[in-house]
């Protein structure tokens, strides 16, 4: 049986444009890549686009207020007056409280997932401990005012306000709103991502390891500690700084929660503000372009503070996936 | 199935004489005497990045016949194999040198489009790989369908190659079902006649049956012996007894050298380079 | 007096006890949540609830019908510009991306997935309603399709790594075209994966609402078409949850509710899709 189909000459001509742009030799292969690359330069585009647009739209309150923006607690649209320090005192406290509840959490959530639970419990308490993050900020913003506010005014905030009300932390009106609930909701919403990262952290460490420790008659515990968590640390570490990267940017639960007054003040009870809540609460109504630079600028500290913890956060996680092996004992 | 007498193989007007009586049939010989060779290269080289895989091949492919490529791991005739179809520069980092022609044309000149040889040059690899996301009937009209082309009458296509591999029975009632539904031995007949809906003229076989049981393997040899008839086939082996069974011809690698190139029978009976010899007889492998 | 062999296994004991305490404590509030959602929002739903447009401050009934229209059409609008443009760069990242353009793209990809999606609100807010000078649904369906893109991105590359280069070898020998035979047989093998993570990220972004504060702003009527403002879900949830009336404080509610089933369900659906497929495989 003979071939049926017209052979074809192998050589096809090339065009001109091809041969001079580029290795290919068809339309097909030479359009795609293209197009794709094409495509990809988008994502670098359009971070590069938000670092510009951030920077243009601040342009007018940089020039006007210089380093003192940081340092200033005024901030009164009346007198077009802004400083954005009582916000990044609301930010970093909110956001360190948060860490101090959900790192001891989340570790515990990681190891008991990695070492301790039994392989039948390991699928579904690590799915619900996903679906932390699934719900929505709104929704936690939500349950923040009609369930955790009035638990904490009514029952917390008296409750430590007895025991340990001699400290400046826990003194002050206690209306539920405050400190405390943004601390709180923001440990829930930051836990799962520490707690996923710990996991892959903990995964990567090589069994090996916490083997050996076993094998010289180490206890469950003393062989993580002995040998998983100083591999580990710098990993966990990154999981860390990532979960702070994801309090300071959380925006609706803590509006909800922690009472947007912009006064600083010792106190956890006390109501706060933090940087993505000024945004969202007045940007939209904002009138004058010093106010809106201002509102901008804000975002503009935001998104580099941002940035650079993220960056930090995978170099730390990235490390533990490329130490060798026998990490410190 | 076995090689038999010599004028069974030989093309009808090419031998001089009988073999059995001429101790050392030179193989250049059989070259000048079968016809003019479906594909042959010429001082064909091979790399890997820096590393030097094929050193300097020339080899003639017989039309409508079987060639073996034999030699331990590692000597080079995968890469031979996939230079013939030129999919082996598709590796990042490999690259060939030198001439390759099908029916006298250079497929590694310049301008040709690897694209086209590989239509007339098909190709079946060691672990059956039926595209998963296709069913029985979609596979072996993936080739036409991926190229653009509309057969007029599908359903026949997809009866005919599958009759030609000795699938159709086996198959015929549950075309819809996925490629990868099947035992391993009717995968591989499944991608060969996925090849063969394309109608090439050659077809090159990589190991085909090194992932198949015995009795799927001699079914994939007897299919061979069919095929012999109609495509010219390259196939590379391991396995020495399968080169005996199945092929005409056998070429012998060892480092990314040709070591000897013959008739089946002469290569596993009197083989001229010790090498060989050694080879042949299991000195090392 | 502990032996020292005791003290050990006393600590272990503890840890581990503290460990599992840990489990227990940070699920907690999930359960809380999805216990006060239930209850208290079950009350709000009814036929109203999802034909109605909401009532005048002050008025009891109304419901939250633009809101629901709005959230899927902003929904679609960030599929439109998230995902195809999401899924041809991941293309390139796994098929091109070996180079130092493509660790650049990756290292784009990966924080901006980490931005407060108050950014990303501004950003767009200078991009497009500055320019159109007037909110719309269309820049809430940007800025959502911008917090979709690095996901779907990194999602269609790590996958199409994932396809066996066997079959991109069978492709190709039969003469196929390279670009034909990543989009046709490579992609098409990863697509149920992908749709998974594109999955994920629909659920993520539904429930967004910072960054519609300024884009699609808000709507107490039916919006047309892309150009004007619409109301959403979260948007709804915002403003009616720190209101004052008790009437839109049910309604929030009620649209928490739905909110949460709708993403709950894409989150388990798609689990459920990747167990299925990794145990047929």
């Amino acid at each position: 049986m003979s071939v049926s189909h017209e052979v074809s000459p192998l050589i096809r001509p090339r065009s001109k444009i091809l041969t001079r742009f580029g290795r290919e030799v068809n339309w097909g292969d030479f359009v795609f890549r293209r197009a794709t690359a094409l495509l990809a330069t988008l994502m670098l585009v359009a971070l590069a686009a938000m670092a510009a647009a951030m920077v243009y739209g601040s342009a007018e309150s940089l020039s006007k207020f210089g380093l003192g923006f940081v340092t200033s607690q005024v901030w009164d649209p009346v007198r077009d007056v802004y400083g954005a320090l009582p916000f990044i005192y609301g930010t970093l406290a909110s956001s360190l409280l948060a860490l101090c509840f959900a790192v001891p959490i989340s570790i515990g959530v990681a190891i008991f997932l990695s070492e301790l639970a039994p392989a039948w419990l390991r699928g579904p308490v690590g799915f619900l401990v996903e679906l932390l993050a699934a719900v929505p900020s709104v929704v936690y913003g939500l349950w923040g005012i009609f369930v955790l506010a009035p638990w904490l005014r009514t029952s917390v905030e008296p409750f430590l306000a007895r025991t340990l009300g001699f400290l400046p932390f826990f003194q002050g009106q206690q209306r539920g709103f405050g400190l405390l609930a943004g601390g709180i909701i923001l440990a829930i919403m930051i836990t799962p991502t520490i707690s996923s990262v710990s996991r892959e952290v903990l995964r990567a460490v090589p069994s090996a390891l916490r083997e050996g420790a076993l094998g010289l008659g180490a206890t469950s515990w003393e062989a993580v500690r002995v040998a998983v968590l100083p591999y580990a640390r710098s990993g966990l570490v990154g999981a860390t700084i990532l979960g702070l990267g994801r309090a300071l940017g959380e925006t609706m639960a803590i509006t909800m929660v922690i009472g947007n007054r912009s006064e600083i003040s010792a106190s956890l009870f006390a109501p706060s503000y933090t940087m993505a809540s000024v945004i969202a609460n007045e940007f939209s109504e904002a009138t004058g372009s010093l106010y809106l630079s201002a509102l901008a600028e804000v975002g503009l500290l935001l998104f580099v503070v941002t940035v650079l913890l993220n960056i930090l956060a995978r170099l730390l996680v990235w490390r533990v996936g490329r130490l060798p092996e026998g990490g410190r004992l | 199935m076995t090689i038999g007498s010599p004028s069974r193989l030989a093309r009808p007007t090419s031998r001089k004489g009988s073999t059995s009586d001429d101790s050392r049939s030179r193989w250049d010989e059989v070259s000048v005497s079968t016809l003019v060779p479906k594909m042959r290269t010429e001082e064909l080289r091979a790399y890997f990045g820096q590393a030097e895989v094929l050193k300097g091949i020339s080899l003639p492919i017989a039309e409508k016949q079987v060639t073996a490529v034999i030699g331990p791991s590692g000597c080079g005739k995968s890469t031979f194999v996939r230079c013939l179809n030129r999919m082996h520069e598709v590796v990042p980092g490999a690259r060939a040198v030198g001439r390759v022609l099908l029916d006298k044309q250079d497929i590694y000149q310049g301008d040709v489009d690897a694209v086209r040889v590989r239509r007339r040059v098909g190709m079946v690899f060691q672990k059956p790989n039926p595209f998963p996301t296709m069913s029985i009937r979609d596979n072996v009209l993936a080739g036409l369908r991926l190229n653009g082309e509309r057969p007029d009458d599908p359903d026949a296509v997809v009866e005919k190659m599958l009759q030609r591999v000795a699938l159709w029975d086996e198959v015929k009632d549950i075309l819809g079902r996925a490629g990868t539904g099947l035992s391993g031995g009717q995968q591989q007949r499944l991608c060969i006649a996925r090849s063969l809906a394309l109608e090439p003229e050659v077809l090159l076989m990589d190991e085909p049956c090194s992932a198949l049981d015995p009795i799927a393997t001699a079914r994939v040899e007897e299919l061979i012996h069919d095929l012999r008839k109609t495509y010219t086939i390259v196939i590379v082996t391991h396995n020495m007894q399968q080169a005996a069974r199945v092929a005409n011809f056998t070429a012998f690698f060892y480092l990314g050298k040709l070591i000897e190139h013959d008739r089946t029978d002469v290569i596993f009976t009197r083989p001229k380079e010790q090498r060989t010899e050694d080879y042949i007889t299991g000195r090392f492998g | 007096m502990f032996s020292r062999y005791a003290r050990r296994k006393y600590t272990d004991v503890v840890v581990r006890a503290a460990c599992v305490a840990a489990a227990v404590l940070a699920l907690v509030p999930l359960v809380s949540v999805l216990y006060y959602v239930t209850s208290r929002g079950i009350g709000g739903i009814s036929l109203a609830f999802f034909s109605e447009l909401p009532k005048p401050v002050g008025e009891s009934g109304g419901g939250m019908a633009n809101a629901i229209v709005g959230s899927c059409k902003l929904v679609f609008l960030a599929c439109l510009f998230g995902v195809p443009p999401g899924v041809l760069a991941g293309v390139y990242l796994a098929e091109f991306g070996h180079s130092r353009f493509g660790k650049w793209v990756r290292f784009s990809a990966d924080v901006m997935s980490g931005l407060p999606s108050i950014t990303v609100g501004i950003f767009v807010y200078s991009l497009v309603v500055l320019q159109t000078k007037h909110f719309s649904a269309f820049a809430g369906g940007v800025a959502l399709g911008v917090l979709m893109l690095p996901t779907v991105t990194r999602t269609t590359e790590e996958l199409l790594r994932l396809v066996p280069e066997s079959l991109r070898e069978a492709a190709l020998g039969l003469g196929i075209p390279k670009w034909r035979a990543t989009l046709r047989v490579m992609l098409r093998t990863a697509a149920p994966g992908i749709a998974t993570g594109v999955m994920l990220a629909v659920a993520r972004v539904a429930g967004e609402s910072a960054p519609l504060l300024f884009t699609a702003f808000s709507n107490p009527f039916w919006s047309s078409g892309v150009n004007e403002p619409t109301a959403s879900l979260p948007v709804n949830i915002y403003n009616y949850a720190v209101s004052p009336y008790e009437e839109w404080h049910r309604q929030a509610w009620a649209a928490a509710l739905v909110l949460l089933v709708l993403v709950l369900l894409l989150n388990v659906s798609a689990r459920l899709l990747v167990r299925s497929r990794v145990g047929t495989r």
